[in-house]
């Protein structure tokens, strides 16, 4: 461990964002962007492509394979065009030194219910945890955000958690 | 075949998931997951950021990850939970072997449950990409 730097990177105003809700959006879940997903990862079972296989197999229509959860609806006026997710956001309050670095530091997705082709999910997300280490690539600061996923019932069928890491 | 609670027990692996991606695959997943940052498909674009080519999507291996264990319960339960940590970088054409081990088989609130331990391994052996699984079987 490196000593302690004097001023925290973490300010009062970032503490403060913790759990505060985003405005929603919704991600619509349907067969045809089902299949493209399934495809691109090599998936080979047929519930991703046929419904009546995945009927058989005990689901209401094409479920969604892991990692997918619909796709956010898009629009030119609002929406990023490389990554399609809501554009111009304020990145909100910034750490007391500037880090201009950032990485993906993973992902976990935890799974209620199926989710099928037909759903639609409204999504929120929120800043759950921050924390400040210093390691191999100096000072880091380590934002986990939550995402929360419910259907048209409004009951929550995911929660995906996010690790962001800036250098 | 997919594996059945009776089958299950700590220790067991997983089998493998053979991963090799083409270019045209991560276009196709561009497309799939509405990410298009260029530097993984766009040699040009990637190295001009300072990486050393393209790269693969983590989101794609999260995908495969949960590829590897959806093909291994099948229809016989579903994935509870999973994921990964993002600790290397993967390139096309370079094989990624997704792989995941059994590490504990238990009983929970009335649920059969099994955790796994799971990764993706690049061609020099290292764990690129560390994850966990927990799956319900039926």
């Amino acid at each position: 461990m490196t000593q302690a730097p004097a001023t925290p990177l973490i300010t009062d105003e970032m503490r403060a964002e913790i759990g505060k809700e985003s405005q929603p959006w919704t991600c619509e879940v349907d067969k045809t962007a089902i299949r493209m997903f399934a495809r691109s990862v090599g998936h080979t079972d047929p519930i991703y492509y046929d419904e009546a296989a995945a009927k058989a197999a005990g689901y209401r229509g094409i479920p969604c394979p892991p990692g997918y959860l619909g796709t956010p609806v898009f629009n030119p006026a609002t929406s990023d065009s490389t990554f399609g997710g809501r554009r111009g956001a304020s990145p909100g309050p910034q750490p007391s030194r500037p880090l201009k670095r950032v990485l993906n530091g993973g992902t976990e997705m935890e799974l209620f219910e199926d989710v099928c082709a037909g759903d639609e999910l409204t999504a929120t997300s929120h800043l759950a945890e921050i924390e400040e280490r210093t390691g191999s690539i100096g000072e880091m600061l380590i934002s986990t955000n939550k995402t929360v996923y419910k259907n048209q019932h409004g009951k929550v069928v995911a929660i995906s958690t996010g690790t962001g890491i800036r250098y | 075949m997919a594996a059945t609670w009776n089958d299950v027990s700590e220790g067991m692996a997983v089998p493998e998931l053979k991963k090799n991606c083409s270019t045209q695959q991560l276009v196709q997943w561009a497309a799939g997951s509405g990410d298009f940052y260029q530097i993984h498909y766009d040699k040009d674009f990637a190295i001009g950021t300072g990486l050393p080519g393209l790269i693969v999507h983590g989101a794609l291996k999260n995908a495969f990850l949960g590829q590897l264990v959806h093909d291994w319960v099948g229809n016989n339960g579903r994935i509870k939970s999973y994921g990964c940590s993002y600790r290397g970088m993967d390139y096309p054409t370079e094989d990624i072997i997704c792989k995941g081990v059994v590490k504990r088989k238990y009983e929970e609130n009335g649920e059969k449950l099994a955790d796994l331990e799971i990764w993706t391994e690049n061609p020099k052996g290292q764990k690129t990409t560390p994850g966990t699984a927990t799956v319900r079987f039926n």
